[in-house]
């Protein structure tokens, strides 16, 4: 029994904190809600970092970690919204891994960046892989996918799509006529393929709606448990990121409990504010040691990384959810306002929590786990 | 990061597992009632099987009977009884809490006079810390210690919410002996023999209907001069570590009280509940919180077993684990309708109980204040009690409230 970083991976931590902290992520976010081009390239960073090769094996020039390590990383972006493309990039390396696929060694290197197309896997309620709308509550049909030879031929979009636009591969999942997932791996320039840039709210977050009228892409040779890994293994980053963010609501929230006086006291002395902290705290300990569990799991325990993933999620989202609107409460009039970085951390919040299924689906999927673990449907 | 057993700990959780395999016939069943005497007697008959196969007191050091060994190996103890199915300790106050305050307070007579029969269930104790005037506000207390001519002490006043005190046979009662200085410095520590003269034992019922809990009346109680443990004065001091490994025993390794495996299996045989939106987001929700607190068990495990203590987290893990067992108990009553309080059905009694697990070992409220002020290091509470004698503090109280 050993749960704790070892400390390879507190230097891993110290390192990406290190090389983040030369940007002034923070700001740039602001300056981004008015002008979106003010949002650094860091994309240069993550490629010096390593980043790209993290989840890639040795043999194909990647660094060959664990998800674990990842979501250490993927935290550290979290804490000062930096916008590395993380969520399109890592799912689509472990995709990409598993399938021993030629770009492998590009990729690991920083030459190609690919993003993955998320489609949900089937659930209990559920039958079929499906993927986000644009609008609505039902979740649309993955794209129909047809394999020729060594090719798929793709035809269906995806919205809102991670880290699309300007992703030099695509690694998309569409639904053979079987019903079966077939992944491919669609270059940028193919033809038929369209990603459309879009932002919302949350001015660090590159989004795409991804169209594919026939386009084609190569067969990438791996079956549905490796594409609903990759699903699980986005929810486990996105949870990582979102806690990031939660600690830095917390830092910022307690400094300020400290130093603000009304009635000739702190306000951290006074205890429903005291008391809303320590609720950030208890919900941040816990997404913490889920993401522990889910990064464990991924490695040691897969048939359990559904659920640890889902899990962390659900925990993460709501933990940010909540620390982003008492970052807020606890500022009074300030942290309503642009002269704050409150807005930042809620607007993250607001749109993360609609991304990638929703923060309730993977909530829906905790339960489902726990339900096939006590009887199969 | 590993969850696995070393090769010693994995041949240690054989060695308990086969001893559990074959003994485990001879166990009590797991639940009964704490007034049924027939039913302790044979739990205390299991503690000392338990204690003589080693697997009572875990980590207490060997000289006292214990096996000297870590945190680990209790915990893999508690999974191995629990996967066998029959019952741990009966007196966990006493060896997870009041024993390890003898072995760090007591003196050398003390420990040799009262460990071994605590461990092997001989006699059991109970904790005589609250009182009708001091639970949150322990250093409160008003049962006072006076001298009793030139041999030992006299004790008088009252305890209550004294969990197992109908069968104890010893209490660690917290006392004030001297009034006219500051709360906190006037207390004392004694070994209160529950057969003494002036000790009397009124059950309380609770809202199952049991009575698990007691008031204590003490009436001119006459206590030997070695009854005192950790120095006279020093009764603060003692009752801190008392407090610290309540906080270890309550938080942690609980995750079991929200049942989530038992959850799970009910709602996933119910049909209708089992395809309903809104019960499977509970069940997401409440599953998550009780995964988190057993992930999160074993980082304070790694930290123990590297000597460091995870107070303040357990804290935390307290609050997490007795809401979300409330959340999921309410859940499972949700879908089994009215049949889920009858007195027989497999929740009632958690349903009934957890109410009042929320004051036990520290109310949320007070654990949130804690560990705002130690964790977040936020300014501490007002307060109007320091450095003021206990004695003149009454006085003030009841000013403060006087129409
Ligand atoms: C099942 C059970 C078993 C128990 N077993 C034992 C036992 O074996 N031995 C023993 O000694 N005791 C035992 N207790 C007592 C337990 O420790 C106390 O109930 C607990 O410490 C609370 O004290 P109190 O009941 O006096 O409530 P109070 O301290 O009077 O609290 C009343 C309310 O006021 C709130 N409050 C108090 N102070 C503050 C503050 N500063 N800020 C905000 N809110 C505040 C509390 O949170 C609570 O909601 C047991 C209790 C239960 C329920």
């Amino acid at each position: 029994m050993n749960f704790a970083l070892s400390d390879e991976q507190v230097l891993l931590r110290e390192a990406a904190r290190g090389a983040l902290s030369r940007h002034k992520t923070v700001e740039a976010a602001r300056e981004a809600l008015e002008d979106p081009r003010a949002l650094p390239d860091l994309w240069p960073l993550a490629v010096e970092a390593g980043w790209p090769g993290l989840l890639i094996g040795e043999e194909h020039g990647g660094a060959g970690l664990d998800a674990f390590d990842a979501l250490l990383v993927a935290e550290e972006c979290g804490r000062v919204l930096a916008a590395v493309p993380l969520l399109g990039l890592l799912p689509a390396t472990a995709i990409l891994d598993a399938a021993g696929d030629s770009s492998l060694g590009a990729v690991a290197a920083g030459d190609l960046r690919p993003a993955y197309v998320p489609a949900r896997p089937p659930s209990e309620l559920e039958q079929g892989w499906t993927v986000q709308p644009r609008s609505g509550f039902a979740r649309a049909e993955a794209p129909h996918a047809s394999v020729e030879g060594a090719e798929v031929v793709l035809e269906g979009e995806v919205a809102f799509v991670p880290d699309a636009p300007g992703a030099s591969l695509l690694v998309a999942i569409g639904e053979d006529r079987d019903g079966s997932p077939v992944a491919a791996a669609v270059s940028a320039d193919a033809p038929g393929l369209s990603v459309d840039a879009v932002t919302r709210y949350d001015s660090t977050r590159s989004l795409g709606h991804v169209a594919f009228a026939s386009a084609r892409g190569r067969l990438l040779g791996v079956g549905a448990d490796v594409l609903a890994d990759a699903w699980y293994l986005a929810h486990a980053l996105i949870a990582a990121e979102s806690l990031g963010g939660v600690q830095t609501c917390l830092d910022v929230s307690v400094a300020y409990a400290k130093e603000r006086f009304t009635f000739g006291r702190a306000i951290g002395s006074y205890q429903s504010i005291k008391h809303e902290l320590t609720e950030i705290l208890r919900q941040l300990e816990n997404a913490r040691g889920l993401q522990y569990y889910a990064g464990w799991a991924r490695q040691s325990a897969p048939d359990e990384f559904p659920l640890a993933a889902s899990a962390a999620r659900s925990a993460a989202g709501h933990a940010l959810d909540s620390a982003a609107r008492s970052m807020i409460n606890i500022h009074g009039g300030i942290g309503a306002t642009w002269e704050h970085d409150a807005p930042l951390f809620f607007r993250r919040a607001q749109l993360s929590r609609r991304l990638l299924g929703g923060t309730e689906d993977a909530t829906d999927r905790v339960a489902e786990q726990s339900l096939l673990a006590a009887a199969p449907a | 990061m590993d969850l696995n057993d070393t090769p010693e700990q994995a041949a240690y959780r054989e060695k308990v597992r086969a001893w559990l395999e074959a003994n485990k016939l001879q166990a009590p069943p797991r639940s009964g009632s704490s007034e049924d005497g027939a039913y302790i007697a044979s739990r205390r008959a299991w503690q000392r099987r338990l204690a003589e196969a080693g697997l009572a007191g875990v980590t207490w050091p060997r000289e006292y009977g214990g096996q000297g060994l870590g945190p680990i190996e209790q915990v893999t103890v508690n999974q191995e009884i629990s996967r066998a199915d029959v019952p741990g300790i009966l007196d966990v106050i006493g060896i997870g809490m009041l024993g390890p305050c003898l072995i760090a307070h007591g003196t050398e007579e003390q420990k040799s006079r009262y460990l071994g029969p605590m461990l092997h269930g001989d006699e059991v104790w109970c904790q005589l810390f609250s009182e009708p005037g001091a639970g949150s506000d322990l250093a409160a207390v008003q049962t006072r210690a006076l001298r009793n001519g030139d041999r030992g002490w006299m004790l008088s006043g009252q305890k209550v919410w004294t969990t197992n005190a109908q069968f104890a046979s010893f209490g660690l009662l917290l006392a004030r002996t001297d009034p006219d200085v500051p709360k906190h410095k006037g207390l004392t520590m004694f070994i209160v023999p529950m057969d003494a003269d002036g000790v009397s034992v009124r059950g309380l019922r609770q809202i199952s209907g049991e009575a698990e809990f007691n008031e204590v009346f003490l009436d001119n109680v006459p206590l030997d001069e070695d009854a005192v443990v950790g120095g006279v004065g020093n009764g603060w001091a003692t009752a801190l570590t008392v407090l610290m490994f309540e906080r270890l025993t309550i938080g942690f390794g609980s995750e079991n009280f929200g049942s989530p495996a038992r959850l799970s299996e009910l709602i996933a045989s119910d049909r209708a509940a089992r395809q309903d939106a809104e019960v499977r987001r509970r069940l997401g929700h409440v599953i998550t919180e009780l995964l988190a607190v057993r992930f999160n068990g074993y980082r304070a495990l790694t930290m123990l077993a590297r000597g460091q203590i995870p107070g303040t987290e357990a804290g935390l893990a307290k609050v997490t684990m007795v809401n979300s067992a409330v959340v999921a108990t309410d859940l499972a009553a949700d879908v089994i309708g009215p049949e889920a309080l009858d007195a027989d059905s497999d929740w009632s009694y958690l349903i009934s109980f957890l109410p009042g697990l929320k004051s036990a070992g520290g109310t949320e409220q007070i654990l949130r204040n804690t560990i705002g002020e130690r964790v977040l290091g936020l300014p501490a509470e007002p307060r109007l009690d320091k450095g003021m004698p206990f004695s003149e503090l009454r006085a003030k109280e009841r000013e403060a409230v006087a129409p």
